[in-house]
């Protein structure tokens, strides 16, 4: 039995163990000490008690379809025929005696009990194995229900359960901003409840603040700028209008104090640094004299930029230190294709960065992590771009074609499981945001 | 008043009756000579005034056709400058387009570009946009910045002829505004582009001395 903190380390060691056992996913949370038994190689299985209350079935749905979509669970559902009562009541308080053996029986590591409070919902995680309460905790859930606040609450209760089971934290209560028809518009992690920004001009290139309450975007065309967005207050501010240039790319800097973006003119396109406070001016990083560099995205330390630059003719990914020092090609294998590689994104753990690359004349999503530098091709069907890393440092979000529309879908990098977010056309340049704690 | 005005047409009538009775009374003399003059004279005077008025009416209707044929003038004149500056201006927007992935002038560009040269410099009032477009291949972000630099590149050309720098604005659109939407070359090629859009001066060009 191995105690560990990360799964990425569970899933290292399950090659090396092969059928070594059980293993124990094992985290802190509010100083109650989780650890839940499953195989290794496998989902553990969960299943959801029915929830009472008025809106006990959409906490159900919503709660079993987070699970399915974190790739981490495998939910099991409860029927009669395996001989539960599915009345839709559970008693009021917990714990309440499970028939363990039972859902052992349905293949079931874990069970999770939900119960309608005056102010939210109160959640108890059993284990199955050891036939005991394994977590229990109290959700606030916003009014009104099935807005959009009170879903993100739940999305949390959804995210909080996977981390008591695997101690890696889920992506549920997330969301992804994207264009379609040059406008702004966001989308739950699951899907649902798209919104609309309004956008001051032709939209492209929405990204998050880390705090997750700003977006800024770029507009194109005359009077092209750089804008902020504030979710909370719906104000928005702008900079950048000069005439002769336009600003693309924005990316706040992982401190959030910054802006960095790039500046298209006369004279190719730079990345530049523009503080968030103050009447700073903004300041040049890149010198690509004449060439084209776009697309920066920080290091989680904030200590280096990957960016796409043309200054060897073609575009190609590059990294160098945040202050412009040190630019090294990163994107520097060769696959006999006229090269083209674009749209870099440095994943949360630091680790890897993914891009995209042409290949036989189409687009497709690559990672490569810093430390081998091995591109590892994930798509092949239709074109594939503009890959977001997800919180969980493990899906990726960007747009594909595969559907014969241009949509975004979602792709699980260790499992290679693929669904489809939105289901209108013409929907481009995702950017996945950090996970939204606070609503 | 009233009064007089219904008693006139009784006295009239009387009149007219005791100058039938006198009539009647004798045979009309032969026309006098004095009478014949007067009628003469009247003919006569009506004759001069028929002439006048054929005169005024011709005199009046050469003027209507003089200022006709003015206007007509004036008005081809009009057309033939409208279609002048129509040509003029057709030169000043014509679109360039470029190769995959370049910035670079080709030859018949330049070719549309000096054709340019001259409208630009015989109508220094006029100021143009040019807008640098993508085709659909290739990051669309990338493509912003590469649309800037097509229209950077036809600016260049546009000063280094003698433009002045202050008249050309350029901007871009990237892949965004695509003038042919299905994937392929020959589509792809029309929308690697540079187009020219007359901002100021332009409802009337002139055209340059040769």
């Amino acid at each position: 039995m191995h105690r560990l903190r990360s799964s990425h380390f569970v899933l290292a060691l399950l090659v090396v163990a092969g059928s070594a056992g059980p293993v124990v996913a094992q985290d802190t949370t509010k100083g109650v000490r989780i650890g839940l038994r499953y195989d290794p190689g496998t989902r553990p299985g969960v299943a959801v008690l029915p929830v009472s209350g008025t809106y006990g079935d959409s906490v159900r749905a919503i709660l079993e379809r987070d699970f399915d979509l974190s790739d981490r669970l495998a939910v099991v559902t409860l029927t009669a025929a395996d001989g539960f009562l599915l009345t839709g009541e559970t008693p009021k308080g917990a714990p309440v005696p499970l028939n363990y053996a039972l859902f052992a029986k349905v293949g079931a590591a874990a069970v999770v009990q939900v119960t309608p409070t005056p102010r939210g919902m109160h959640v108890t995680l059993h284990d199955v194995e050891r036939a005991q309460v394994a977590s229990v905790e109290e959700f606030s859930l916003p009014q009104p229900e099935l807005g959009r606040d009170w879903r993100l609450a739940v999305h949390g209760i959804a995210d909080a359960v996977v981390e008591w089971i695997t101690g890696q934290r889920g992506f549920a209560q997330s969301r992804i901003a994207f264009i379609r028809g040059n406008v702004v518009r966001i989308v739950d992690s699951d899907g649902e409840l798209e919104q609309t920004l309004p956008v001051l001009g032709a939209a492209m290139s929405p990204s998050w603040h880390p705090s997750g309450g700003l977006i800024a975007y770029s507009t194109f065309g005359p009077e092209s700028r750089i804008v902020i967005y504030d979710l909370r207050t719906g104000r928005a501010r702008d900079f950048g209008a000069q005439r002769n240039t336009t600003n693309l790319t924005p990316v706040f800097t992982p401190d959030g104090k910054s802006i960095a973006y790039s500046l298209s003119s006369e004279n190719g396109a730079d990345l530049y640094l523009m503080p968030l406070d103050g009447d700073a001016f903004p300041r040049r990083v890149t010198v690509g004299r004449g060439s084209e560099n776009v697309q920066p995205s920080y290091s989680p330390d904030g200590n280096r930029v990957a960016f796409m630059s043309d200054r060897t003719g073609h575009p190609e990914v590059y990294i160098m230190d945040a202050d412009g020092t040190n630019p090294d090609i990163f994107t520097a294998f060769d696959f006999g294709d006229q090269n083209y590689r674009a749209s870099p994104d440095w994943s949360p753990d630091g680790r890897q960065v993914t891009f995209q690359s042409r290949i036989d004349g189409r687009f497709q999503i690559f990672t490569m992590t810093l430390r081998d530098r091995q591109p590892k091709q994930l798509t092949s069907e239709g074109e594939n771009e503009d890959p977001s890393w997800a919180p969980d440092g493990r899906h990726l979000v960007f747009s594909s074609t595969r559907s014969g529309t241009r949509q975004l879908w979602i792709l699980d990098t260790e499992s290679g499981r693929l669904r489809q977010l939105t289901q209108v056309g013409g929907s481009r340049l995702p950017a996945w945001s950090p996970r939204l704690i606070k609503p | 008043m009233t009064v007089t005005t219904r008693a006139l047409p009784l006295v009239l009538a009387l009149f007219s009756v005791a100058m039938i009775d006198a009539c009647k009374k004798a045979p009309p003399p032969p026309p006098a000579p004095m009478e014949d003059t007067a009628a003469a004279r009247r003919a006569r005077e009506d004759s001069i005034r028929m002439e006048r008025q054929r005169a005024d009416a011709a005199a009046a209707e050469a003027r209507r056709r003089a200022a006709q044929d003015s206007i007509d003038r004036v008005r081809a004149a009009e057309e033939a400058a409208r279609r002048d500056s129509e040509m003029l201006r057709s030169t000043v927007t014509a679109v360039i387009n470029f190769d995959f992935d370049k910035s670079d002038l080709r030859d018949d560009s330049k070719a549309n570009l000096d054709a340019k040269v001259p409208v630009l410099l015989a109508n220094s009032n006029v100021t143009i946009r040019i807008s640098g477009h993508a085709d659909e291949r290739g990051s669309s972000e990338y493509n912003l910045a590469l649309g800037q630099r097509r229209a950077a590149a036809a600016k260049r050309y546009l000063v280094e002829r003698g433009v002045a720098e202050g008249r050309v604005e350029t901007t871009s659109f990237g892949e965004e505004r695509p003038i042919c939407t299905e994937h392929n070359e020959a589509c792809w090629a029309q929308n690697r582009r540079d187009e020219f859009e007359i901002t100021a001066g332009g409802p009337t060009l002139t055209r340059p001395r040769s």
